[in-house]
């Protein structure tokens, strides 16, 4: 892999990863109203994929989908701005932590009902595909999510339509607090790929570098013209479901073990030891990303709450 | 002005909207040119354009659904019909959560131009599953237009339209209309959405009803006039938007108010009027309004009992002479 590259994931891991913990932070000021599910812990998976994206593809993200806006190159300011409720963040306060969308660079938007987003990404690729361009569409969801009858239906449809879909499965083990293994008798979800005819590959969620080889490959497929891949992505939420979750229900050991598997502290020792970027330009580096999410903290902050009669507009196009 | 049925003025539309933009395209169960459609509405459509823009899809209404909203979203006008409308329940979710949220909630950053055609109602004789009448569900969901025409003229203007508005659209038929013929103009012509239609003018009682009830209403009003009642029908033609002035302006014509729909009487097309009648108008009602729709019901198969539950002509005369 090509060192600018690497680089650059690494700053978006960063960002993602301070980005998250300010939330969390302004959370406890008060500042955050409703719920956040953060995306710390899952870093290298909307990194890993979206690098292997251009400006002009999409992707369909979730309730738990900071990151995967920040990974696709959305804008820290206005998704914070957002999250805040304010009119400066990118759906004008109406949707908040679980529905940040910024068309502009193909993020279609985050639906939080789950699995939800799974046909709406077959309908991107189904369109891609009428209208003749050489676009993708990657749909982001979870171990929950293929659960779902949707997760059956779409990627059927996206088989066998053979559409340029790329089915990311961020499975972190818990579906809220239920774990994998008391609603399926599979420990791998990318086995279900065999169902649709469709590759279904396995990765490790923690591995930026992992994650942005197998995306790679089922990218370049379905750019060819080769159809849809199941990528599931194994991975661990570091946080509990939402705000209030302490996550009592996962064992201690586990939980140690996945933080030592940290996805943004492995990628920093890669660079690190390959010697792809100096401790100067890593410090500089960790220096700005800080400073960019403190700049976003400050315009969202300074946004204006929405007018109370902004309630009733943009109920009809 | 020709002649021609609603199944066949629906297909003129879809046609001409197809040949007009091409990024139009249709999507449903058995629609291609095997089948041609459960109602033919989609007949040699799939010869005319491709399999590409008239694609048969395996049975997954949530998937058509919102596979229609992604193609919606980035660039697309699909038309997706669900085939039987109590179907719709398959595709809640994509809807009412997806489609008609996705523009406010996204802060009208998206726009969503889908239609979903879909049969309702019953007199055919194949039970609860597939003879329900669920409009009224739409109209609670803020986001979405609803079209419910009666007439073959109206099919054609309002599914241009329908295609050719920036919103989801649940796009209503009914089952027995399809065969049923009436004047179209020729060439090209939309109608807009929220403008009612006087069927018929009367000046003694305002009849509002919608789809197949518009011809019950029609025909009731012909048995009423040879008792010497003149009775107006009215037809919403959309029930969102609702043409409240249409309405209310024959209510303070005639004084008197009887709506009639097919959906259940609770929460339905008709609890929406009359109270909308109720709020804005009572003053010009010279006798309480009547509501007349199927009782809360499932729909049953046998024919008796069918006919026993859905309004008709005769129920309508009954219950417009309680209140004359």
């Amino acid at each position: 892999m090509d060192s600018d590259t690497l680089v650059l994931m690494y700053r978006k891991m960063l960002e993602i990863r301070l980005f998250e913990d300010k939330v969390f932070e302004l959370y406890g000021q008060n500042l955050v109203p409703g719920t956040i599910h953060l995306y710390t812990g899952e870093e290298a998976i909307a990194v890993g994929v979206c690098a292997n994206l251009r400006k002009e593809d999409y992707i369909v993200s979730t309730h738990r989908g900071h990151g995967h806006c920040i990974a696709k190159g959305a804008r820290l300011d206005r998704i914070m701005a957002e999250i805040l409720g304010r009119k400066t963040g990118y759906c004008k306060g109406k949707g908040g932590s679980m529905h940040i969308a910024d068309f502009s660079v193909g993020v279609l938007g985050a639906t939080a009902v789950v699995g939800a987003g799974i046909p709406i990404a077959t309908g991107a690729g189904l369109s891609i595909k009428l209208r003749g361009t050489d676009q993708v569409a990657a749909c982001f969801f979870g171990d929950g999510a293929s659960n779902q009858g949707t997760f059956h239906e779409a990627i059927n449809m996206a088989a066998i339509w053979n559409l340029p879909v790329l089915f990311v499965c961020e499975n972190n083990l818990y579906a809220m607090g239920t774990h994998q293994a008391r609603v399926m008798l599979i420990d791998d979800i990318a086995e279900r790929a065999a169902a649709y005819g469709i590759p279904g590959v396995l990765t490790d969620g923690n591995d930026a570098i992992a994650v942005y080889k197998a995306a790679e490959k089922a990218v370049e497929r379905a750019r060819g013209g080769r159809g849809p891949t199941l990528l599931e992505c194994k991975t661990y939420r570091q946080k509990g479901h939402s705000r209030f979750d302490p996550a009592t229900y996962r064992p201690k050991e586990e939980v140690e073990e996945w933080l030592s598997k940290d996805p943004v502290r492995r990628l920093r020792k890669q660079l690190r030891e390959a010697g792809t970027i100096s401790d100067d330009k890593l410090a500089q580096m960790e220096r700005d990303v800080a400073e960019a999410v403190e700049a976003a903290v400050t315009f969202a902050v300074d946004g204006p709450h929405p007018a109370p009669r902004e309630a009733l507009e943009d109920i009809y196009a | 002005m020709r002649k021609i049925t609603y199944r066949d003025a629906l297909r003129e539309a879809l046609l001409e909207e197809m040949q007009r933009d091409k990024t139009v395209f249709l999507l449903g169960e058995d629609i291609g040119r095997y089948w041609q459609g459960a109602f033919k509405v989609t007949k040699g459509l799939a010869e005319k354009f491709g399999e590409e823009r008239v694609l048969d899809t395996p049975i997954s209404e949530s998937a058509i659904i919102g596979t229609a909203v992604g193609a919606a979203i980035t660039g697309m006008r699909p038309v997706a019909e669900i085939m039987f409308g109590d179907l719709v329940t398959l595709a809640m979710d994509q809807i009412a959560n997806q489609a008609a949220k996705i523009h406010y909630m996204f802060g009208g950053q998206s726009r969503v131009p889908l239609v979903i055609r879909t049969p309702f109602g019953g007199g055919v004789n194949i039970a609860a599953h597939h003879s329900q009448s669920l409009e009224a569900w739409f109209m609670h969901v803020p986001g979405l237009l609803v079209a419910v025409p009666s007439m073959p003229s109206d099919a054609k203007g309002l599914l241009k339209a329908a295609i050719r508005n920036d919103n989801p659209v649940v796009f209503c038929e009914h089952k027995l209309l399809y065969p049923i013929e009436g004047l179209v103009p020729e060439g090209e012509y939309t109608l807009p959405f929220g403008a009612a239609e006087v069927k018929r003018e009367g000046k003694d009682v305002t009849i509002v009803a919608t789809m197949f009830m518009v011809h019950e209403a029609l025909k009731a009003a012909e048995a009423l006039e040879k008792d010497g009642l003149s009775v107006e029908v009215v037809d919403p033609r959309t029930l969102v938007p609702l043409d409240k002035k249409v309405i209310i302006d024959s209510v303070r014509k005639t004084g008197r108010l009887v709506v009639v729909s097919e959906d259940c009487k609770t929460a339905g097309v008709t609890a929406e009027i009359a109270a909308l009648v109720a709020e804005e108008a009572i003053d010009y009602l010279d006798a309480p309004i009547k509501r007349l729709a199927t009782p809360d019901a499932p729909i049953p198969f046998s024919p008796p009992l069918e006919k026993h539950l859905i309004p008709d002509e005769k129920s309508i005369i009954q219950i417009v002479k309680k209140i004359v």
